[in-house]
């Protein structure tokens, strides 16, 4: 995202000596400590994604050592029920988990943010028809639509991430169009569509940055579900498939160790845990700011 | 009162027609399949009039929309077809696991509903104190753990050190009430984990908007007390999007089950599904498909009506 589409997240930035980005540092600093980690734990997990073969020795699917070793000098967190390291699949997981949650995110934003800007702007059949259509997808269970989608289509990831983008795509839909339409109402937006503005400048220079705060919110909120949601899945064994490092699969792999008190299982589930909290936090404290003085009353 | 009962039909007919339209994509979404049950079934090496043959046991040689008025006309009288990976009858294996999804989920609604409510209003009333921002912190973390961590540290912790409660579900038609309450009652918390701290946020949310109110300024400047403002004034205009949470989280519970049975091995619906998914016995995932999607539309129905029939404006026209 560029520097200008942020704008609107901070209200409080009124010196125009001050750079944008130095703005938003200064904000940050005075964060509470929740938001702190939160940011913390996005930027580290952010670098584990992209250095993970770096920081092992091991590949993600080479056999190094004996079935379910214990943890270790050579093993750090001992070995899995194939022989594979846990610490690498551990750290491989973060880029096949995160990254297969991001895309799929993004995708269900472009999906669902396009039909909603267009819905609210020619609030004519497209509207209505698009609506009804999110109205039935949103009476049934995400969970369970995606089972029976993934029964239908088989399992793979190109599958998984196309069936819960468009399951999710129908919420940003119904957010996007919902902020969408205030904006739509105003003076300004009707001037700007009297000059014969096309559609793509009024969606991207005349609604977006006005949207963009609540919109930044709900990716987070988003992220956080279709994380939650394919990690449920991979743990059903219906989401990503082995051999590939994910930390839902790993789970359910390595499940009997539970019951011998081995806490090596949970290690990927706390992972889970602890991004989806991180993110969490920081859209909390993005939420309160965004909402101003309401809450001072 | 009139407009009210017109209305709830209104709601009432909007929600059968939402559960028809669901019935026909999920019975539509067997027709995408890629190849062909009866092949599937019968495996590669099948003789083209054995595949014939199943098609024909099957009904897949009639044309699409005969089926689905079939299938319709066979679920109104309680059959639900044989699935395809043991031939059993659909009804009869759906039956039990279903009587025992709905006590889990019920034992778990029937603790957290009290108890977020409790926790929910006391947070709103001392917003901002350290008890509701405690309250915030450790809400959101019950809210971001996946069910299958809550689930296996509760295991690690109470059956595998402590061993009150058994790890796994055991539970058949003869077990009896007080064995099956222990049995569930680690599933349970582990939903309860999850829809308790979102009940109580959103209640928190609710109530605080409301507090903003210019009535309740004037109900505080007339000296009553927080308790009695919140109770007397704040509570009834919260109703409605009170018992739209619970109806949500309750809904939400629908889906919860499938993964908590799954790690507790508990003979429920959820783990059926999954196990069918699996095996791609369609069959039996439209029939699970259906009932859940029907749950959760009945949920969301029932939401709806009781925030008609709670909104004050609506009871007391002018």
């Amino acid at each position: 995202m560029t520097a200008e589409e942020a704008t609107p997240l901070d209200p409080q930035i009124s010196r125009p000596r001050r750079t944008r980005l130095q703005g938003v540092f200064r904000e940050v600093l005075k964060a509470p400590i929740t938001a702190k980690f939160g940011i913390l734990v996005i930027l580290s997990y952010g670098f584990v994604a992209i250095f993970a073969p770096v920081l092992t020795p091991y590949g993600e699917r080479e056999i190094v050592g004996p079935e379910f070793d214990v943890w270790g000098e050579q093993f750090i967190l001992g070995t899995d029920g194939l022989g594979r390291d846990m610490l690498t699949r551990l750290l491989f997981g973060a880029r096949n988990t995160v990254g297969i949650a991001f895309i799929t995110t993004i995708l269900a934003f472009v999906i669902g943010g396009l039909t909603g800007l267009f819905a609210a702007i020619y609030s004519g059949w497209f509207d209505q028809l698009a609506s009804r259509v999110v109205d039935v997808l949103m009476a049934i269970p995400q969970l369970i639509f995606a089972l029976m989608l993934l029964t239908i289509f088989g399992t793979s990831i190109p599958t998984l991430i196309i069936v819960i983008a468009t399951l999710d795509a129908t919420r940003i839909f119904r957010v996007t169009r919902a902020v969408s339409l205030n904006v739509v109402v105003l003076d300004y937006f009707e001037a700007a569509r009297l000059r014969g503005e096309r559609m793509f400048w009024l969606c991207i220079r005349e609604i977006l940055p006005n949207i963009m705060a609540p919109l930044m919110a709900e990716f987070g909120l988003r992220f956080c579900f279709v994380f939650l949601m394919i990690a449920a899945l991979s743990f059903l064994g219906l989401g990503v498939q082995p051999p590939t490092a994910d930390w839902g699969s790993m789970v359910r792999e390595n499940a009997v160790l539970i019951t011998y008190g081995d806490i090596t299982p949970i290690l990927p589930a706390i992972a889970i845990a602890v991004l989806t909290l991180g993110v969490n936090f920081l859209v909390d404290w993005f939420l309160h700011k965004s909402s101003g003085l309401k809450d001072g009353h | 009162m009139n407009r009210i009962l017109l209305m709830v039909l209104q709601r009432f007919g909007l929600g059968l027609l939402t559960l028809f339209v669901v019935s026909i994509i999920i019975f539509v979404g067997v027709e995408f399949l890629p190849g062909d049950i009866a092949e599937a079934l019968l495996g590669q090496g099948a003789s083209p009039e054995n595949v014939a043959a199943l098609r024909h046991e099957l009904g897949l040689d009639r044309p699409a929309h005969i089926r689905y008025i079939d299938w319709w006309a066979g679920v109104m009288q309680g059959d639900l077809g044989t699935s395809l990976a043991n031939r059993r009858d659909i009804a009869e294996l759906i039956t039990f696991r279903l009587s025992n999804t709905l006590f889990l989920a019920l034992t778990a609604a029937a603790v957290s509903v009290p108890l977020a409510l409790i926790f929910g209003v006391l947070a709103a009333l001392y917003r901002n104190s350290i008890y509701d921002r405690s309250v915030n912190v450790v809400t959101l973390g019950a809210v971001s753990a996946p069910e299958f961590l809550t689930a296996y540290v509760l295991i690690l912790y109470f059956s595998v050190k402590l061993g009150w409660f058994p790890s796994l579900s055991n539970i058949d038609a003869n077990t009896s009430f007080i064995n099956k309450l222990h049995q569930v009652t680690l599933p349970a918390v582990t939903l309860m984990g999850v829809i308790l701290a979102y009940m109580m946020r959103m209640v928190r949310a609710s109530i605080i908007n409301l507090l903003a109110s210019a009535y309740i300024e004037m109900a505080h400047l007339k000296g009553m007390p927080k308790l009695r403002v919140i109770v007397k004034h704040a509570l009834p205009n919260a109703w409605a999007p009170i018992a739209n949470i619970i109806a949500i989280s309750l809904a939400y519970l629908v889906v919860g089950v499938v993964v908590v049975e799954v790690v507790f091995i508990y003979p429920g619906l959820g783990q059926l599904m999954v196990d069918s998914v699996s095996n791609r016995d369609i069959p039996v995932v439209q029939a699970c498909s259906m009932i859940f999607a029907g749950t959760y539309i009945l949920l969301n129905l029932t939401a709806d009506i009781v925030s008609i029939c709670t909104n004050p404006r609506l009871l007391h026209p002018k």
